[in-house]
């Protein structure tokens, strides 16, 4: 779970994508395939290659006013086609905290 | 309670607006990310996993009730209903939106709230003891010099920009319940042979990938000269604090790097030749500021009220007040701490509602006031003792009288990978779990005073180190791992824990805390020698056989 | 690159002269501290003002003898995040006395404005024409300080004991 801000060279190992904070409220969010953002993974363009992944990288973090901090993250691919997020990181990220929390109801 | 007057509040209001147009330029892409991120952080918003997180300031950890139901107010309308409280008398906001925190802020600056430099590479928020002023014993009320030094440092023009953050810390109490010999600058408030008020100067200390204690640099410091002593080891630090590496541009590297000697030696020089540049606090300054501290009008009150006499029959009652009330400078009075560790909850957090429970509470028996401590719990200074049994039954309804202040279960845990973008693993779940573990609050009123530390990464915001016990996550082929470390400790004996062995897993921590306290259970010679003790007198090699002959 | 000076956007006046490039006969120059210190009385002698480029990791102490010949100083923000020329400013006006033009230049940015002005600085060459426009109004942000320094802004504790002092009077 290295921290993406020292994520240095890009060499991925598996499929990725795209992730990043929203600007205006901080929300998760990933890169779509349409130069977009969307708070949904499964609308995330997915990157097989270490070439595609930089490409993609480069093009969402042209977009400094739409979302902060683009890094590129690891995916499972199920069986079905289902995507899932790669680490307990983006887990969290994308699923919320893995703690009860005294929230009233 | 220090009362901000028509300055203050125009200041703070400035502030706000400052950072609306900052946020304004930012979402309209005049500010790149990188220009903001400064900006942001000098108003203490950071970027977490989920969100923003919001951290406001509780200068020296008072706070008023109305300033409390403020801070209830921001935690339902803008964020998701509750709080952190972190180690430097901040509270932390989870899942606040970038474009709704200009309102959060002009809503907390209409009751003296502000979030200045509670990040950043700046001089962070002034933090002290949170019994000043009611603790037996204190030399004075050291929140008058605090205060002094939190106007100083805010929107300092020359060390806004330091090489990395900053942060001071006072305590005027034998006992030190500020930490700080873990700060930057610590300040012990003490007189010299002439009965005048000073300060022990301390330099350096910081926990970190790199911890050191702080060293004296000064033993004695007068009052009136505290503002230009502090200004000439700023002075020193931003021009030679190494800017080149974040992990060495700490003080504590500086100090280091030329030992404390030389570090003094370019201190006194450039202190000697500041001269005279309008900091020295003569009476009437001081005085100024004191003035403006409010106190209560206690009541001349019996020492022991039949109140808390018939009370002291239910068992259920006595053994919190034997936990958690504390002996009040004022007879007849007590300082209550109010835990924020429940069984199976995350350390420090309290909920909007609870907050609100509190600020009333404090209006009815605390003469409004509350106090923010490091341990991530919170206190009412004031209270009568004849209100005790009231105020624990009201406390108990809203879950807040948990018994187990400075015990097992009085965890303090940095928010880790479930919240913070730097962490490696988990900290509450790790809390959580011991918590279940040592539920049982007779079992840990025998095991006795046992502070347990957990940080998710090596930036140590659960001061691990310093833990009796220390937590620390780490990341091992992406799984999370643990290292434990024993015998640390953040008071006036600060030193830091010693490793007991190589790092464990996730699903093992509660076990090897368990096997560690059943250790100490068994090897120390009397029930009153407290764990750190037992550490020190027996080193860490019979708990290290412990946790490791069978794994 | 706009300069903002007395509040303005004006024009320079003083022409950058590059290590090793020629002199031009007359007219203000700004060089860097190595060009300066290489020969400093023939740069002062010529006719023209000298103004010199001052690095924020070198010390003082050797530009302290020329300060009251020199016309500018400019100090260096590499990065708006690197805050060592503030105190460099600061010593130069109040423990040296200097009151010539004391310029910033780097990276300077409207959000430090007013800590730059209160450290000393009186000239800005600003990154972005936006914040030079917006100097006068980022400048009249603030009207509370808590913090003395020598830029004669009376703090937040004098006004609070003026006010006592004359409030006491008063009665």
């Amino acid at each position: 779970m290295t921290s993406p801000l020292e994520q240095k060279k890009i060499r991925i190992t598996g499929p990725s994508v795209v992730t990043a904070n929203r600007t205006w409220d901080g929300a998760v969010v990933y890169r779509t395939g349409q130069r977009g953002w969307s708070t949904e993974l499964v609308d995330a363009a997915i990157v097989s290659t270490s070439d595609d992944a930089r490409a993609l990288l480069a093009e969402s973090a042209a977009d400094d006013v739409g979302a902060v901090g683009a890094y590129i993250a690891p995916v499972e691919i199920k069986d079905g086609g289902s995507i899932k997020p790669g680490n307990l990181r983006e887990h969290i990220r994308a699923k919320g905290v893995t703690i009860d929390l005294r929230v009233p109801a | 309670m220090y009362a901000y007057d028509e300055l203050d509040r125009t200041l703070i209001s400035e502030r706000v607006s400052e950072f609306r147009d900052q946020v304004k330029r930012r979402l309209s892409g005049e500010l790149t990310e990188d220009e903001f991120k400064i900006l942001r952080l000098q108003n203490g918003v950071y970027l977490q996993l989920h969100a923003y997180m919001f951290r406001v300031a509780i200068p020296y950890g008072t706070l008023s009730s109305k300033q409390l139901r403020a801070l209830a107010h921001v935690a339902r309308r803008y964020d998701r209903g509750y709080g952190h409280f972190t180690t430097r008398q901040n509270i932390q906001f989870n899942w606040i939106k970038l474009a709704e925190l200009p309102d959060a802020l002009a809503d907390l600056a209409e009751v003296g709230i502000h979030a200045m430099q509670t990040s950043g590479n700046n001089m962070r928020n002034v933090t002290s003891d949170q019994w000043a002023g009611v603790a037996p014993g204190e030399i004075e009320d050291p929140r008058i010099w605090s205060e002094l030094l939190r106007q100083h440092t805010t929107l300092h023009p020359e060390f806004s920009f330091l090489p990395r953050k900053f942060k001071i810390a006072i305590t005027a109490s034998e006992h030190d319940r500020a930490a700080i010999k873990i700060h930057d600058i610590g300040l012990r408030l003490h007189k010299n042979a002439d009965g005048e008020t000073g300060f022990e100067v301390l330099v350096g200390g910081g926990l970190g990938r790199t911890p050191f204690i702080a060293k004296t640099i000064k033993p004695f410091v007068h009052g009136r000269d505290i503002l230009s002593y502090v200004e000439a080891i700023l002075r020193v630090y931003n021009q030679y604090g190494r800017r080149d590496n974040i992990y060495k541009a700490r003080i504590k590297i500086l100090v280091h790097e030329l030992g404390i000697e030389k570090f003094a030696r370019e201190v006194e020089e450039e202190w000697k030749q500041m001269g005279d540049v309008g900091l020295t606090l003569d009476h009437a300054a001081i005085e100024e500021v004191r003035s403006r501290f409010s106190y209560p009008a206690y009541e001349k009150l019996p020492h022991m009220p039949d109140e808390l006499k018939q009370a002291a029959h239910d068992p259920v009652f006595e053994r919190w007040r034997k936990n958690s009330v504390f002996p009040h400078k004022v007879q007849g009075y007590s300082i209550v701490t109010l835990s924020l560790k429940p069984v199976g909850g995350p350390p420090g957090d309290a909920t909007a509602e609870q907050m609100d429970a509190i600020a009333d509470l404090a209006d009815r028996y605390s003469f409004g006031e509350i106090r923010v401590g490091h341990e991530q719990n919170l206190a009412l200074p004031h209270v009568a003792k004849r209100d005790l049994p009231a105020l624990f039954k009201a406390l108990d309804r809203v879950g807040l009288a948990t018994p187990n202040v400075n015990l097992v279960t009085d965890i303090i845990a940095c928010p880790g990978l479930d919240y913070c973008s730097l962490a490696n693993a988990r900290s509450i779940p790790i809390a959580q779990e011991l918590t279940r573990r040592f539920a049982n609050h007779d079992t840990a009123g025998l095991i006795g005073r046992l502070h347990i530390n957990i940080s998710g990464c090596i930036n140590a915001c659960g001061h691990h180190h310093v833990g009796h016990i220390g937590i620390l996550g780490v990341e091992k082929n992406g799984e999370e791992f643990y290292q434990i470390t024993i015998g640390g400790r953040a008071d006036e004996n600060a030193q830091m824990g010693t490793l007991i062995g190589p790092a464990v897993p996730y699903a093992e921590v509660a076990d090897v805390i368990e096997d560690i306290v059943e250790a100490y259970l068994a090897l120390r010679d009397r029930p009153e020698e407290l764990f750190v003790d037992t550490v020190k007198r027996l080193g860490v090699e019979p708990f290290r056989e412990r946790v490791y002959a069978t794994r | 690159m706009p300069l903002v000076k007395n509040g303005r956007i004006t024009t320079d006046l003083f022409v950058g002269v590059a290590d090793g490039a020629e002199l031009p006969g007359d007219g203000a120059i700004m060089v860097t501290a190595e060009r300066f210190l290489a020969d400093p009385e023939a740069l002062l002698r010529r006719a023209g003002k000298v103004g010199v480029i001052w690095p924020n990791n070198r010390d003082l102490d050797d530009l302290v003898p020329y300060l009251d010949r020199l016309a500018a100083v400019a100090l260096v923000f590499p990065t708006f995040r690197d805050g060592r020329a503030y105190s460099q400013a600061r010593l130069l006006r109040e423990r040296h006395g200097y009151d010539g033009e004391l310029r910033a230049t780097g990276q300077v940015l409207r959000d430090q404005f007013v800590f730059m002005s209160r450290a000393g600085f009186d000239a800005f060459e600003v990154r972005k024409e936006a914040d030079a426009d917006a100097f006068a109004a980022t400048m009249k942000r603030y009207t509370v300080f808590y913090q003395p320094t020598g830029d004669g802004r009376v703090t937040a504790l004098n006004r609070r004991m003026l006010q006592r002092h004359s409030e006491s009077a008063g009665q």
